[in-house]
């Protein structure tokens, strides 16, 4: 009796060891090793690092922007920066939304088949709110009229938030060209960003807006929103 | 029982026991990280974060 008790114990404590250990890997370990490779990522695509002086005004473009290709999926060929998340802040944007070629390893997913930045229609990105390096951890700190800047490797793009909001996962009409009405043409060149809500949970999404403010060719230097301090 | 009989198994005086036991416990977390726990978060009820039918 006493054997059977200690063995079935040694098995309960063995069990608790291991799903403990599974929440430090999902909290933190997944975190490090995405984290180690995105800065790898983004220092692999090797672009043109911009002029330090922010340039107000003047090159600042309101006409039609360039707009890429849609990418093979797996390609990295963009980086979102936010100043409201920090000075730092800098991700990798990659074609694709599945879980395993992009979401828990290069962090930020284009929803295939949604428009390129710059593009009129709606640029949709999904990101981790929470683990794997967490790209849109602070997503809720974000407020309308923050500056969401998608930098290509020859153009800035920035964007400005209009609205947040908590929809259903089934609610895929966020990331129609016109978000919120799937049957309409787009009229502008709107960003969204969709991630899980309530943290740590599946149950509902959190979706931000923006619409695209204006744009800037790298090679003529820096949104001022990315100035420090701006 | 299972873990006394792990202490048993291993040779060597205490001093050895205690390194080969660490280094199991070493195993068995590098194992679980590199492939227990990544085949089956995907499985896990929560980090859904695009939207889809």
């Amino acid at each position: 009796m006493q054997v059977v008790l200690g063995g079935v114990g040694e098995l309960l404590i063995t069990v608790g060891l291991l799903l403990g250990l599974f929440v430090v890997w999902q909290l933190w370990w997944t975190d490090v090793v995405a984290g180690r490779l995105q800065d790898e990522v983004v220092a692999d695509l090797g672009w043109d690092v911009p002029a330090a002086e922010p340039v107000v005004g003047d090159p600042a473009r309101r006409d039609a922007p360039p707009v890429l290709p849609a990418p093979a999926q797996g390609v990295t060929f963009a980086t979102l920066v936010v100043p409201r998340w920090g000075p730092d802040y800098e991700r990798p944007v990659t074609e694709g939304v599945g879980r395993a070629a992009v979401l828990d390893t290069l962090g930020i997913g284009h929803y295939p088949g949604t428009a390129m930045p710059g593009e009129v229609g709606n640029f949709s990105l999904a990101g981790h709110r929470v683990t794997y390096n967490k790209p849109f951890h602070l997503v809720e700190e974000l407020e309308p009229g923050d500056a969401l800047v998608v930098r290509t490797e020859e153009v800035w793009y920035v964007y400005t938030v209009t609205e947040t909001r908590v929809v259903l996962p089934e609610q895929v009409e966020v990331i129609a060209p016109s978000p919120g009405r799937p049957d309409a043409a787009p009229q502008e060149a709107m960003i969204t960003l969709t991630t899980c809500h309530p943290m740590f949970s599946a149950r509902e999404r959190f979706v931000v807006h923006g619409v695209l403010d204006h744009w800037l060719p790298v090679a003529d230097g820096t949104p001022v929103e990315l100035a420090a301090g701006a | 029982m299972m873990y006394a009989a792990i202490w048993r198994l291993l040779p060597g005086p205490v001093w050895l026991r205690v390194i080969l036991a660490l280094a199991l416990v070493v195993g068995v977390v590098a194992v679980c990280f590199q492939w227990v726990f990544p085949a089956i978060a995907p499985f896990m009820p929560f980090n859904e974060i695009t939207v889809d039918e």
